[in-house]
């Protein structure tokens, strides 16, 4: 990976370009008109104050999942466990208020700060496991956190259906407000302009999330450790460096981080335990590492840019050609990577006898 | 080397887009229905009609039933615009389309699934000029959000006496019901199904398996199968799709679907209890309109003309395996059905005393009947039920969950 970082930008880029006209191609094959329909794609994620509140919402548990996937994808540990991850650091946060581990009126400096912490270690024990596996008994990371995605959602749907349902709904009584991320929308009194905006505190999070992370992954001693194991194994062995203890740490920091987004959702979004938390964050955050070339600052643009995609996507109906949209612009996205990777050379075939 | 054929493949690209934008713009100039799909938005000077499914429009079910009855809105009140928006997940995701299309100014907004009801509470609030009316629900601001239901229990209880009658005559007393969740509504209709079964074969049961979701055609093809491995006859479904009856064709046994009048077409199908939605729908939008719509707790009876038994409506035909049951219990289903429309048995027939659970319990007293609140509700909800719906009728062999 030697280019210039300026091809792989060119690239990505054009990928999105591509994407954009072979979907152009399809909307004006089912008879759209490809042009206008982008003018309302984009104006549904950034033509106004209030979607793009919604898209930087949207966006911002995609930021802590992304980091997630980023920094485990920067040793080689390829952890799809952060969709298990996100449910269970929902759960951690629930458990704080609805077991309940603080009662209703603890101040939300309190409360808010407890359930973080709660949802950031339920999400690094659930990354903890497949951690502890790989570098114990060399488990293949990426089958048992996969794995571990169907028991967290099984987990949550337990209390989600009988511990703590209510009134035998599948869901949990809604959190009480010192539990709620502080919303734009709370300070519309004073700035009648936020009225309905739903960007919270979560959004705060993700992006310290980001630079402490990017931090961690170019400027610290750990960080170039893990950067080392990454890229040649065998050297950071001879070199001293404890692979085992790292690749536990490391998926633990994974888990917290897919933990804390799942934290966030809840506490920021939907306020109660509920199923149906997550269309997919935790495998779209695999994605969006991917795409942001596991630069934990690169991912908050990537990361926003998905928001707005999924957001805009709604704007069609029936829901089919949204959603194949979205799926060619992922592969060109991802096919791009090619492209980088590999040098095509146009040869002439010799004649054969 | 690489660079230049990357060059040349963009402005490859660039051009075929350019001429791709000049075709497409002389081709239409349509601005929200282009050819197959459209984009909801608002209409200048129309009244804005806003629907959110939770399955596709086209589901052969409960998303299709309501999506036509926007079509008849749309067709039936002049100057009224309408959209829809589908495949919306329960829950924080559709707040989030509420309030979307509250903020494009619809100006009433169908939400068709049980999960939106706090959310479209939420937005109400912050919305006060727009209607939500919320089907299935349990709650209302009564100024602009109420929820809207309808008798179904009354289809569903002559669904179970075709079903119970089928299996008596094919020898093999066993029917089974694949529920949702267990909420009020699921188990009011499964146990109106039992009761009705009871009434034409009485030593008739039921097994029950609960798949959890309201549309899962993958899933409801295999708890349908399980029902009839375990040795059911007829099987109901009280989710959205027809793949029961699919099923049923398969192991050669029957099906009952729900929700759409074309939901019931092959062989294997007894019959479908289905909504007509189209005239509520106009009514209220009518009401909404003129302004006097109160919206609240609308609970609608067959009189409606909202509710429906397929094959024993004006027009259509008797499904085969219907048809072969014996005369008397045709007949007595026809006459119940002409009392159901014309309002003189309703769902509180249906659900009258008496009546007892599967544990031997009197729950109903004979001379009592349910109250609206008894069908509706579970005693923890604190609506004051003296009944309540959590209960299974006599003749249904499995627990509470």
């Amino acid at each position: 990976m030697d280019q210039s970082k300026w091809l792989g930008l060119a690239v990505s880029t054009g990928a999105v370009v591509v994407a954009l006209i072979l979907g152009g191609v399809i909307l004006f094959l089912v008879g759209g008109n490809p042009v206008r329909t982008y003018i309302f794609m984009a104006k549904a994620s950034f033509g106004s104050l209030g979607v793009l509140s919604d898209t930087l919402t949207k966006a911002t548990p995609l930021i802590l999942t992304g980091l997630a996937c980023a920094i485990a994808f920067r040793m080689r540990l390829w952890n799809i466990g952060a969709e298990g991850q996100f449910f269970l650091g929902a759960f951690g946060a629930s458990a704080v208020v609805l077991t309940p581990l603080l009662g209703a009126d603890t101040s939300p400096w309190i409360m808010l700060p407890a359930m973080m912490l709660a949802g950031a270690l339920a999400g690094a024990l659930w990354g903890f496991i497949p951690g502890y596996l790989k570098a114990r008994f060399d488990v293949n990371e990426i089958i048992s956190s996969l794995m571990m995605n169907y028991i967290a959602i099984a987990w949550n749907n337990f209390f989600i259906f009988a511990v703590w349902s209510e009134g035998g709904f599948q869901m949990s009584p809604q959190f009480p407000r010192s539990a709620w991320l502080p919303r734009l929308t709370n300070y519309s009194q004073s700035a009648p302009i936020l009225q309905g905006l739903t960007t919270h505190m979560g959004l705060i999070i993700g992006l310290v999330a980001a630079v402490i992370i990017w931090w961690i992954v170019f400027r610290s001693r750990w960080g170039y450790e893990i950067r080392l194991i990454g890229d040649n194994p065998r050297a950071a062995r001879y070199a001293g460096i404890n692979i085992a203890r790292n690749t536990i740490l490391v998926m633990m920091l994974s888990g917290a981080l897919a933990g804390l987004a799942g934290m966030s959702e809840i506490s920021g979004v939907v306020h109660r335990l509920q199923g149906s938390i997550s269309p997919g964050y935790g495998f779209t955050g695999i994605i969006i590492a991917w795409l942001a070339k596991l630069n934990p600052l690169i991912i908050i643009p990537v990361s926003i840019l998905f928001g707005a995609l999924i957001l805009a996507g709604r704007e069609i109906q029936p829901s089919g050609i949204p959603t194949l949209l979205q799926g060619i612009i992922l592969v060109s996205l991802i096919a791009s990577d090619f492209l980088l990777r590999y040098k095509i050379r146009f040869t002439k075939r010799t004649q054969e006898a | 080397m690489f660079r230049n054929r990357l060059w040349q493949f963009a402005i490859m690209m660039l051009v075929f887009s350019l001429g791709l934008v000049a075709c497409a713009s002389t081709a239409e100039e349509a601005p929200e229905l282009v050819g197959g799909f459209e984009i909801p938005t608002v209409e200048e000077g129309s009244f804005n009609v806003a629907m959110v499914l939770i399955g596709p429009h086209d589901d052969g079910g409960w998303s299709q039933a309501h999506f036509e009855g926007l079509e008849f809105v749309e067709a039936n009140i002049d100057n009224v615009h309408t959209a829809f928006i589908e495949n919306v997940p329960e829950g924080a995701d559709s707040e989030q389309i509420f309030r979307s299309l509250s903020r494009k100014g619809f100006d009433l907004i169908f939400g068709t699934s049980f999960g939106y009801m706090d959310p479209m509470e939420t937005v109400a609030d912050e919305f006060p000029d727009t209607m939500y009316i919320h089907i299935s629900g349990i709650k209302s601001n009564t100024t602009n959000f109420g929820n809207l239901f309808g008798a179904m229990e009354n289809m569903k209880y002559l669904a179970g006496m075709l079903a119970g009658a089928r299996a008596q005559m094919d020898g093999n007393p066993k029917l089974g019901y694949m529920a949702t969740f267990p909420i009020p509504e699921e188990l009011r209709l499964g146990n109106a199904i039992a009761l009705g079964m009871r009434r034409t074969c009485p030593e008739c049961t039921m097994d029950i398996r609960w798949i959890n979701t309201w549309h899962d055609p993958i899933l409801e093809k295999e708890a349908a199968a399980s029902l009839f491995d375990a040795g059911a006859q007829v099987v109901f479904t009280g989710a959205d799709t027809p793949a029961v009856a699919d099923v049923a064709q398969e192991k050669g046994k029957w099906g009952v679907t729900y929700d759409w009048d074309g939901s019931c077409k092959i062989d294997a199908c007894l019959t479908a209890p289905y909504w007509v939605w189209g005239p509520v729908y106009e009514g209220i939008t009518q009401g909404v309109i003129d302004g006097t719509y109160q919206p609240g707790w609308d609970y609608f009876d067959a009189d409606t003309g909202a509710l429906g038994l397929y094959g024993f409506m004006e027009g259509e035909t008797l499904q085969p395996g219907v048809a072969e049951l014996p005369a008397e219990v045709i007949a007595e289903v026809r006459g119940l059905i002409a009392a159901t429309l014309a309002g003189s048995f309703t769902r509180f027939d249906v659900f009258s005393g008496p009546i007892y659970d599967n544990q031997g319990n009197l729950i109903v007293p004979a001379g009592a009947a349910l109250e609206q609140v008894d069908l509706d509700a579970f005693p923890e909800f604190d609506l004051g039920c003296e009944y309540c719906m959590k209960w299974w009728a006599e003749g249904i062999t499995a627990e509470l969950p």
